[in-house]
């Protein structure tokens, strides 16, 4: 199992490849979307790339849940419901939710995920 | 009128790669300003035969049962200019497939010296997904014919390719 340190250099390559960054934007705590421009293609693009480089295989949904933030079963009047935080939770358990919950707009999911929880989702699935 | 950036293909194995034809020629209008006695082929014209020969290999792939969009050009890298009387060759080869898009890598040769080379990311779009229908099925054969799609074309297994009855 690699370290830490080894996945987050192969992270960082396939989002530099992925998202036309430099080098130095993307740190651990930058967000995909607000601080890397991700936009959902580009979701796609970082899957086959992240399965390559690793050797893992990513089903669809479960590195952005997009089935859940358009759900009507757990989203309400545009923010996720209780039960759509607990559905995240669990299918994110590689994600730091807290900041979300505190303000669970669906928009405001695009500007949630970071690259340490890309890190921590390859970690996740390398473990596994 | 439509956009044709590739001539005809040499090589297609379903799912996997192709090989399509470009010959650059000074009868090409837009060769007579670009540039006036020094013409060459724009390598953005470069890119769509590139995207050309690759989007037809996914989108047999598929069955052409989405709409395959050119979504992302990466690593795109061009190392001399085609001129007229140039052959451009195209290889395209699919490195990923999944229902909802295709990353795929395509070189161009002339005279087997490698002129460019790029990674192309096809976004496979539903109808409803926000891109027009891009063409009614029996202009799409008329195309594919023209390619030579079902003359060189050969499934994994190495048999020819059936023509689709649309």
């Amino acid at each position: 199992m690699p370290s830490r340190d080894e996945i987050f250099e192969k992270v960082k390559t396939a989002l530099v490849d992925a998202l036309g960054v430099d080098d130095d934007e993307v740190s651990p705590s930058a967000t995909m979307v607000g601080d890397l421009g991700a936009e959902s293609i580009d979701f796609l693009d970082i899957v086959f790339r992240l399965e390559k480089s690793f050797g893992i295989k990513i089903p669809r949904g479960e590195l952005f849940p997009e089935d859940v933030l358009s759900s009507t079963e757990y989203v309400t009047n545009g923010k996720v419901n209780a039960a759509g935080i607990a559905a995240l939770k669990t299918r994110m358990p590689f994600a730091d939710l807290s900041k979300f919950e505190a303000n669970p707009s669906v928009q405001n999911f695009a500007n949630t995920l970071t690259v340490e929880d890309m890190v921590r989702y390859v970690q996740s699935k390398l473990s596994a | 009128m439509r956009w044709f950036w590739i001539d005809r293909f040499d090589e297609f194995v379903r799912g996997k790669q192709a090989t399509a034809v470009k010959n650059v020629s000074l009868a090409e209008e837009h060769m007579h300003d670009h540039f006036p006695g020094a013409a060459l082929m724009p390598n953005s014209l470069i890119v769509e035969g590139m995207a050309q020969t690759a989007g037809l290999l996914v989108a047999d792939a598929i069955d052409y049962n989405r709409r395959v969009v050119l979504a992302k050009v990466a690593n795109a890298e061009f190392h001399f200019d085609a001129v007229p009387g140039d052959s451009i060759r195209f290889h395209a080869t699919i490195l990923d497939l999944k229902p909802a898009g295709s990353l795929t890598r395509v070189t161009s040769k002339v005279d087997d010296k490698l002129q460019g080379e790029a990674e192309l990311f096809f976004a496979h779009l539903e109808p409803g997904e926000g891109v027009p229908k891009l063409f009614e099925p029996e202009e799409l054969l008329q195309w594919l014919d023209q390619m030579h799609i079902y003359d060189v074309g050969r499934d994994e297994a190495g048999q020819p390719l059936a023509r689709p009855d649309w």
